[in-house]
C-alpha cells in the first residue's frame, strides 16, 4: 500500500478535480484518460508502446523540432519588445540587442541558433520518415502535412534573415525576391505584392515582419497540431513491425489503441 | 437521343431544398471571389513612397573623359566616353545585385553570382540574362545632366554637349 502524500491529498481536492477530471487511481483506464481528457495532450495517443517511444524508433528528431520551435517562439516574442521593424530603427534596435540589452546578445543568438537548427532537423525527420518508409499509407497524408511544414519553416527562416535590416539581408531578399520575378507571366505580379513596392523597402520590412511574428507562426501552429493528431488517427508513431503486414505475418492483430480502452473511449 | 431528352426536360427543375442549396452556395461563391479581388487590391499599395526615377547627377564638365562614375543611391553609372555621355543600369540583370566598375581591368562586374559586362553593357560572361540596360540620359534647362531611370533606350544613344 503507497503512503498517500501530500500530492494525493492535493489531487483528491475539489480544485484540482474541477480542472483535471480523470481522478487518481492509477489504472490503465486513469491513465489513458489522464491523456485523453487533458487539451494539449488529447493529440496524442493514449496509450503508446514502450518500444515506439525509444530513441531508436524516431531519434526524437520530430520531437526536437517541435522543441526548437517553441524556443522561437519564446525567444521571438522577447525579441519583437526590443525591435521596431522600421527602416531608421530596424538595425540600431539589431545591435542595441547585441550590445545594450541585458541578455539581448544570448537572446538573439539562441534565435538565430535555434532556427538554423530547426530547418535542419526539419530536414533531418524527412529524411528519418523517408527511409524509414513511414510515408507510406495510411500517413501519405501525414507526409503532405509535414511538406506544408516544411515549406512554412524556409519561409519563417526567408522572412527572418530580412529582419536585422543589414548589407547581408537586404541584398539576400533583393536576390531572393527577384527569382520569385521570374516565374511565367506573373513573376512580377507576385515580386511587387511580396515587397509590398519595386525595391526592399519599408513595405518590404513591415510585411517580412507580419508574415514573421504573425502569419507563418500561427499556420505553424494549425499545422503541427494536425501533424501530431494525425499521428495518433494513423496508428501511432512508425515503427518496423508495427506494420499490419508484418504482424499478420506473425499472426498477431495491428495495435489498436480503441480495442485496449472500455467503449465510449476513443 | 431520347434519353437525354427526357434528361433535358427535367434539367431545369428543382425542389425548394436544392434551390436554397445552389443560392448559398452560389452567394458564398461571389462572397469569395469578391474577397480574392479585395485581398489582391488591398495588398497591392496605391502610392509608393520610393525615391523618384529621374535622377540628376550634376554637371557634365564634373565627368573626366572615359570615366566610369557609379552612384551607389541610385543604382546608374554615368559614363563619358569620346562619342559622348550615358547612363547605365547598375543592377544586374540576373537577380538584382548592384554591380561595381572595375578599373583595373576595364569590366563592370557583379560581386553576386559573377556577371560581367563591358563598359557600354554588353554581357562578357555570367549568368545575367540580358545586358545592362542603356537609360534615357538628357541635359535639363539648367545644363546638368539628368537620367531616367524607368525608360530604357536603345544603346549607342550618345548625348553630346
Amino acid at each position: 500500500m503507497a503512503k498517500t502524500t501530500y500530492f494525493d491529498a492535493l489531487r483528491a481536492s475539489r480544485l484540482w478535480r474541477s480542472i483535471f477530471r480523470s481522478g487518481t487511481g492509477s489504472s490503465t483506464l486513469h491513465n489513458a484518460l489522464a491523456i485523453q481528457q487533458n487539451v494539449f495532450l488529447h493529440l496524442f495517443s493514449t496509450k503508446v508502446r514502450r518500444r515506439m517511444v525509444s530513441f531508436s524508433a524516431t531519434w526524437y528528431l520530430g520531437t526536437l523540432t517541435f522543441g526548437t520551435f517553441l524556443i522561437l517562439v519564446i525567444t521571438g516574442i522577447l525579441l519583437m519588445l526590443y525591435y521596431h521593424p522600421s527602416v531608421p530603427q530596424a538595425y540600431a534596435d539589431t545591435k542595441d540587442l547585441q550590445f545594450v540589452v541585458s541578455s539581448g546578445l544570448f537572446l538573439r543568438n539562441l534565435h538565430r541558433w535555434s532556427a538554423h537548427a530547426m530547418v535542419f532537423l526539419v530536414f533531418a525527420h524527412m529524411f528519418k520518415v523517408f527511409y524509414r518508409g513511414a510515408y507510406r499509407p495510411p500517413r501519405e497524408f501525414n507526409w503532405v502535412i509535414g511538406i506544408v511544414l516544411l515549406i512554412v519553416t524556409l519561409l519563417l527562416s526567408y522572412t527572418g534573415y530580412l529582419l536585422p535590416w543589414d548589407q547581408l539581408a537586404f541584398w539576400a531578399i533583393t536576390v531572393g525576391s527577384n527569382i520569385a520575378s521570374a516565374v511565367p507571366l506573373f513573376g512580377n505580379k507576385v515580386h511587387f505584392l511580396m515587397l509590398g513596392g519595386n525595391l526592399v523597402n519599408a513595405n518590404a520590412l513591415l510585411r517580412f515582419y507580419v508574415l514573421h511574428c504573425m502569419i507563418l507562426p500561427l499556420a505553424a501552429i494549425f499545422f503541427i497540431a494536425i501533424h501530431f493528431w494525425r499521428i495518433r488517427k494513423d496508428g501511432g508513431l512508425y515503427a518496423y513491425h508495427s506494420e499490419p503486414s508484418t504482424l499478420a505475418a506473425k499472426g498477431s492483430s495491428p495495435p489498436d489503441v480503441a480495442e485496449a480502452l472500455p467503449k465510449g473511449v476513443s | 437521343m431520347p434519353e437525354e431528352k427526357q434528361k433535358d426536360a427535367t434539367a431545369g427543375e428543382f425542389d425548394r431544398r436544392e434551390f436554397f442549396v445552389k443560392l448559398g452556395l452560389g452567394s458564398l461563391g461571389i462572397a469569395a471571389a469578391g474577397t480574392a479581388v479585395f485581398a489582391y487590391q488591398f495588398m497591392s499599395p496605391n502610392v509608393l513612397y520610393e525615391p523618384s526615377p529621374i535622377v540628376n547627377a550634376g554637371r557634365p564638365e564634373g565627368y573626366a573623359l572615359d570615366s566610369v562614375t557609379l552612384d551607389v543611391n541610385s543604382g546608374i553609372y554615368l559614363i563619358r566616353s569620346k562619342e559622348g555621355f550615358f547612363a547605365l543600369s547598375a543592377v544586374c540583370t540576373h537577380l538584382g545585385c548592384l554591380t561595381t566598375w572595375k578599373p583595373e581591368l576595364g569590366i563592370i562586374a557583379c560581386p553576386c553570382h559573377g556577371s560581367k559586362f563591358r563598359r557600354e553593357g554588353e554581357k562578357i560572361e555570367g549568368p545575367a540574362p540580358k545586358p545592362l540596360p542603356w537609360l534615357r540620359t538628357w541635359i535639363s534647362d539648367e545644363g546638368d545632366l539628368m537620367v531616367d531611370r524607368s525608360t530604357v533606350i536603345r544603346p549607342m544613344e550618345f548625348v553630346r554637349v
